[in-house]
């Protein structure tokens, strides 16, 4: 019998703080970026995250679901997420206003290799419907552009109406030492970038693989690809990196949804380094 | 404050109706069960239209319209789609609604041998030869199977549309909430040939919590229409029921033949041990 | 418990053991232990000694189970109940928060576990390593969970050393029993005109005082250790887990998979039995009015179709994907995570499957031969 810690309760992860939406910027038809502060001072004061972690976003009397901080991480007091909308929670997100109140959980996860990568050039490979999760490394990147070297951002997407979001790519491009590819499976009229899966374009870009970090996101199957061909041109996979969604309930380790082989991807990613979940990444079933 | 958006007119009630098709008002009744939430339920929703509970009969159209019972009749086809049209959400409430209900046995039988063996008059019964769920005829926006239906789920489906929230139940087995419940396994413990295993939760397990087999009231765990590989394994437990707990085929067919029998995994387990019904032996 | 506690043994007649319900309730403890309820045994409590099952043991076998009225006067001739131990401190149902709307914004309050001080009596070596497993999870993690912490810490754990295994008992092979050697604070032996008592930490040293105990004869507790090796040798069933979790990992595309998921329900008895399952979902509810909202914690297992979902699809949509999952989690993904296994042995999950799966049996296809699947 010990009774003192239920005397005094440890901090609780359960506890959901109340953030007020202080802007909200509709990015396209269905995706919305809320700059949020947590109404809680003392929560606010101590909250500290790095690119590539997540908060559960909770809309009251809804539920919380995982939505990356694409915020700058030197300016705590004030969180980013960029939502898209594709369900029962988010549509209910989506449709707050400023002033109204979403929940947060977090920070949760693990980010990217900000600090190893420095001083590295940089190849970012993401496909499919958006990729919140590299976007907090990429504006980090922007932001000290000077601690990195050449930036080459791959985005490949199955047909031309999937780039939702294109300003966003054309606003990348605009920064030094920069180069940004799009590509699409189908073709379309209005399309004048590539044609053809993302990983053709790797034969384009060049890149030195002992001088590059590699930040993924996507399809498992297109990073398995991806990885594999990469490694072909001379990346080892421990300067490769991908970040990974499952279904998440707690954010904490705890609930087992968000499983994958021998990993939480809630604590031990969502980013994760290539060598160590390679043998997992796209299979089938699990 | 979070404000979840209504998709209704700002500063109205939803309209709500409550609609019968062939049905014994059991589910009905367990709108009117809800004593506690009734009076809550009238703050924030507008009961236009509710023949069992009231005599205001306001037209439509309405927001919610809650549709009990199956397609038995000629002129319900007609009269559905008049609902249908009039109504912003239309959900469908019991297994007579979503599955056809208990008068879904008609359609294995011929009905008009039926009729003549009952009734002194056949000519005067006017009925189809199926009875049928609401979905084969109109679109339906929501199910909220059982039989009855449990009215801690209708309150839910009620305040998420209240509250502008798609509603959503769970879709998993009765053996979960059973297990939740603390509740020992009557097909384990006392060769039961309980279907919880096969039935999709919403009741809150009541029949092993009464020491007796589940009879599958709220249909096909996981939906009506089983994917390849995913459950329902309707099979494995016919086989159980056979094999280990004794059931004849006409028994395992009796099991699947019930209020949801006529939902495709329910169906066709029964319709595989008709087969077999004379060899006795399901291999 | 401490663990640098030094255990001492002593002997408690038969007729004393009432004094063992007195002492406990005295220092404030409710009292559950083994009880007849619905056919089977269950948790439930103690009022008097009369409430054990006297009389009574339990016959198990995969997808059976049946109680069987004996002669004998023992109060724990039932191997082990329907439940395990987890639903005592992994509650199948609890609020977390209550959410309240205010003027603009929200509060959320989280609701804690009465921590009333609870004595279980007449617990396995299973359940206290199916406990020990769950502690690792929810308290030794980066993140502690506080409401199994205080459901945890109220317990006074009286263990009770297993004589006879059942034929779904595989303990032995999992390195768990049958005999209890940590995480309890009194452990009993019994024997036909008495118990031998064993101190497991000094809460249960002090009880122990109470007890009027008398010394052991060491001849007694070699005859003791003697009768649990027996026990340990009439088990039949085992898990040969030298070659996990690789072999496992490798047998990805087994047809066995196949094989089982033409006979698995997917109907999660398994894993609500399991005392080391520990996934959960949350359910919230809110009121009619949107005002109120309260988010419940509630036992999930991957063989729910939303354990594996993610917007627009499921990524473990068939039953074999199901029982790959759970397998490969319980006795291979769980090694890596915990460094154990996540199978203690104590046949529950071959007991209470409907169909009478057992674990034992697919594992030692699936690892045998690394045959490829065919779909
Ligand atoms: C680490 C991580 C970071 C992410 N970052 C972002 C981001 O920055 N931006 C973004 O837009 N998305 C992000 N996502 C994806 C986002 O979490 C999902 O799109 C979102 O959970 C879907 O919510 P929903 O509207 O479908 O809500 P709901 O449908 O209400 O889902 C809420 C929760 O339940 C689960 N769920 C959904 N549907 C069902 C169902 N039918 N049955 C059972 N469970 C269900 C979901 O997995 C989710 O956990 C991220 C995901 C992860 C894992
Ligand atoms: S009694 Fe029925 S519903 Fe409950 S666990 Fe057993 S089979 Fe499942
Ligand atoms: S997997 Fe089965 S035998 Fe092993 S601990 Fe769980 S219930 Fe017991
Ligand atoms: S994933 Fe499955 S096997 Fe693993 S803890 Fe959860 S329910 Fe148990
Ligand atoms: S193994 Fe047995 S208990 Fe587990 S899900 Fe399958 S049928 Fe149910
Ligand atoms: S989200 Fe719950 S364990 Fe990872």
């Amino acid at each position: 019998m010990n009774m003192e810690s239920a005397i005094s309760p440890p901090m609780n992860p359960f506890v959901i703080h109340p953030a007020v939406i202080k802007e909200k910027r509709q990015e396209a038809p269905e995706i919305v970026t809320f700059r949020l502060q947590l109404e809680d001072p003392a929560i606010r004061k101590q909250f500290r995250f790095e690119p590539g972690q997540f908060n559960m976003v909770y809309a009251f009397g809804v539920g919380e679901v995982a939505i990356s901080i694409v915020s700058d991480p030197d300016h705590p007091r004030e969180l980013d997420h960029t939502i898209r909308i594709v369900g029962r929670t988010t549509d209910v997100i989506g449709r707050m206003q400023p002033g109204d109140r979403l929940g947060i959980r977090g920070p949760f996860g693990k980010g990217w290799p900000m600090e190893e990568a420095k001083g590295s050039d940089i190849l970012i490979v993401t496909g499919g419907l958006g990729c919140a999760p590299v976007v907090g490394a990429i504006e980090y990147i922007f932001r000290r552009r000077e601690n990195y070297g050449m930036m080459n951002i791959l985005h490949g997407v199955k047909a031309p109406h999937d780039l939702l979001y294109r300003e966003r790519f054309d606003a990348w491009r605009a920064h030094p030492r920069t180069h940004v590819w799009l590509t699409s499976d189908e073709p379309g009229k209005t399309w004048h970038y590539h044609v053809g899966v993302v990983t053709e374009l790797f034969d384009r870009v060049q890149f030195d693989p002992n001088h590059t970090f590699v930040m993924m996101c996507g399809p498992e199957i297109m990073m398995r690809v991806a990885s594999h061909l990469l490694s072909q041109r001379g990346l080892t996979p421990d300067r490769m990196y991908v970040s990974l969604e499952r279904h998440m309930a707690c954010g904490i380790g705890l609930c087992g949804h968000c499983q994958l082989g021998p990993y939480f991807i809630c604590k031990d990613g969502p980013v994760m380094r290539l060598d160590r979940i390679l043998p997992w990444l796209g299979k089938s079933g699990i | 404050m979070a404000r979840p958006a209504r998709s209704f007119r700002q500063g109205t009630k939803p309209r709500l109706a409550v609609m019968k098709f062939a049905s014994c008002d059991g589910c009905q009744l367990s709108i009117l069960n809800m004593e506690d939430e009734l009076l809550s339920l009238g703050t924030v929703l507008d009961i236009a239209y509710f023949p069992e509970a009231s005599s205001r009969r306001l037209a439509g159209p309405y927001d919610i319209t809650f549709v009990e019972g199956s397609i038995s009749m000629p002129e319900d086809v007609q009269r559905l789609a008049d609902i249908r049209q009039r109504t912003t959400w239309l959900i469908t409430i019991g297994a007579c609604a979503t599955a056809g209900g208990i008068q879904a046995l008609r359609n294995w039988a011929d009905a008009e041998e039926w009729k003549r063996a009952i009734y002194p008059h056949p000519d005067y019964i006017r009925s189809l030869s199926t009875s049928t769920p609401i979905s084969e005829h109109v679109k339906v926006d929501f199910e909220v199977w059982g039989c009855p239906i449990d009215k801690r789920q209708l309150l839910r489906v009620l305040t998420d549309i209240i509250g502008g929230v798609r509603p959503r139940l769970p879709h998993h087995s009765v053996c979960l909430e059973c297990k939740r419940q603390r509740q020992v396994c009557v097909l384990v413990a006392k060769g039961e040939p309980c279907l919880g295993p096969v039935t999709q939760t919403g009741c809150g397990a009541i029949c092993p919590g009464m020491a007796r087999a589940c009879y599958g009231c709220f249909g096909p765990a996981e939906g009506p229409v089983a994917a390849p590989g995913a459950p329902p394994n309707t099979h494995a437990l016919a086989q159980q029921f056979h094999r280990s707990l004794g059931l004849i085929p006409v028994e395992v067919i009796r099991r699947f033949r019930g209020i949801n029998g006529y939902l495709q995994p329910f169906r066709e387990e029964s319709h595989a041990w008709e087969s077999t019904e004379d060899t006795h032996n399901q291999g | 418990m401490n663990p640098s506690h030094t255990a001492s043994w002593g002997i408690l007649n038969r007729r004393d053991f009432p004094r063992l319900l007195d002492a406990l309730r005295t220092q404030g403890y409710r009292i559950i232990g083994p009880t007849l309820q619905d056919g089977a045994v269950k948790w439930g409590d103690i009022a008097t000694v009369d409430d054990f099952p006297v009389g009574w043991r339990d016959h198990q076998s995969p997808g059976h189970y049946r109680l069987e009225r004996t002669e004998s006067f023992r109060y724990f001739d039932i191997v082990h109940g329907a439940e395990s131990f987890k639903p005592l401190t992994f509650a199948p149902r609890e609020t977390l928060l209550v959410l309240e709307r205010t003027h603009k914004t929200f509060v959320a309050t989280p609701i804690l576990p009465d921590p009333e001080p609870l004595a279980v009596l007449g617990v396995r070596a299973c359940d206290l390593a199916g406990l020990a497993i769950q502690d690792r999870i929810f308290l030794h993690g980066p993140y502690a969970d506080p409401y199994y912490r205080a459901r945890r810490d109220r317990l006074f754990i009286i263990a009770v050393q297993c004589t006879r295994a059942l034929d779904t008992c595989f303990c032995a092979s999992m390195g768990t029993g049958p005999q209890a050697t940590a995480g309890f604070d009194l452990a009993l032996i019994e024997g036909d005109a008495d118990f031998v008592v064993q101190t497991g930490s000094e809460e249960g040293a002090r009880l122990a005082q109470h007890l009027s105990l008398h010394p052991v004869p060491p001849e007694r507790l070699r005859q003791e250790e003697i009768r649990m090796a027996a026990c340990a040798a009439s088990q039949t069933r085992s898990i040969d887990q030298s070659a996990l979790p690789r072999a496992l990992y490798d047998a990805h595309d087994h047809e066995r998979w196949d094989d089982v998921a033409r006979r698995c329900l997917a109907c999660t008895n398994c894993t609500m039995v399991c005392p080391t399952c520990f996934c959960h979902g949350v359910e919230e509810q809110p009121d009619l009015m949107w005002t109120r909202s309260e988010r419940a914690r509630v036992w999930d297992s991957c063989f729910t179709p939303d354990h594996g979902y993610i917007h627009g699809k499921n990524l473990r949509p068939t039953i074999k994907d199901r029982y790959r999952m759970w397998l490969t989690h319980k006795l291979a993904a769980w090694i890596d995570q915990f460094g154990m296994s996540g199978c203690v042995g104590c046949g529950r999950c071959l007991t209470w499957c409907p169909v009478g799966i057992d674990l034992t049996e697919e594992i030692k296809e699936l690892i045998r031969s690394r045959q490829a699947s065919g779909s």
